[in-house]
């Protein structure tokens, strides 16, 4: 799958390479440290987010948190849809 | 008013494996809408993982749309939160942008059912406050919605296939299945960009 910046792709497939390894080989397993590819993900993101920066994305828009939060939609109580 | 829409889907799946496959769901045969997939953020807080992703999509809308909604692209936030002890993953997306034309929200809840299998859960609501269209457009929506729900589910179940082919899950088929894995990905990695070419050779002529 492509990224958003075109020249981010290749730093973006490593990136995803190493955390489809770390997720199902060490986070389902049971240890939850995350730094095995915290370096790749660092240069990874300074790409993505100039390539946003380009393409004007609202940064505050993509920060906001709703899953988990007060925000989140509710499903209707059931018969009510 | 949103209007709200659900389903509910089964996969022949582990739980382990749909989230597994989860994270590889793009490209497949059945996402060629989708142009691009990035982590925005991602992070362990109390033992789930935390994901914030934006991807971005073709924006396909009938010609009476293109009025409120000429944009070639639309942006999606998708957030997730794994939680490996429960075997609950729930991913929630929104469009960025356009909000008010036509609002997509999205939660999808993935439950490990019984060995083996894996329900998800899809609820989405849909709104839109364009004065005189709302109504148009939010039944339009829901109707693109149902429509996808089915792709969606088929396009996820080629994938987790190609990662975990039915025959022998005997532990020392690794490097074999790898190399499928890796030929079907290409495959259909070579199927979106034709696809892509199709869509872009389209939108041009119009």
């Amino acid at each position: 799958m492509n990224s958003i910046g075109e020249e981010c792709t290749e730093l973006k497939k490593k990136y995803d390479d190493c955390f489809n390894t770390w997720f199902s080989e060490r986070f389902l397993k049971g240890d939850h440290d995350d730094s095995m590819c915290a370096g790749i993900f660092k240069v990874y993101q300074e790409c993505v987010k100039n390539a946003m920066k380009q393409q004007n994305i609202d940064f505050k828009e993509v920060d906001k948190d709703i899953l988990g939060t007060e925000n989140e939609f509710k499903a209707p109580p059931d018969g009510t849809s | 008013m949103a209007r709200y829409y659900e389903n509910t889907s089964t996969f022949n799946f582990s739980w382990d494996q749909v989230a597994c496959g989860y994270w590889k769901r793009y490209p497949n045969p059945q996402s060629t809408h989708v142009l691009s997939e990035d982590t925005w953020s991602r992070q362990v807080k109390d033992g789930c993982l935390h994901t914030k992703r934006l991807l971005t999509k073709t924006n396909r809308v009938p010609k009476w749309g293109e009025r409120f909604f000429n944009a070639q692209s639309v942006k999606i936030i998708e957030e997730s939160i794994v939680d490996p002890e429960k075997k609950i993953l729930v991913t929630y997306t929104r469009n960025l942008g356009y909000t008010k034309v036509m609002s997509v929200v999205e939660r999808v809840e993935y439950k490990a059912a019984g060995p083996g299998q894996t329900i998800a859960r899809r609820s989405a609501w849909i709104d839109s406050q364009v004065f005189g269209f709302s109504r148009a457009i939010r039944a339009f929506g829901v109707e693109r919605f149902r429509k996808n729900c089915t792709q969606m589910v088929n396009g996820f179940n080629h994938v987790l296939h190609s990662m975990f082919p039915r025959q022998v899950p005997s532990q020392h088929t690794m490097t074999p299945m790898t190399h499928t894995l890796k030929e079907m990905r290409e495959a259909a990695a070579a199927a979106t960009d034709r696809a892509k070419a199709n869509v872009l050779s389209s939108v041009n002529r119009t």
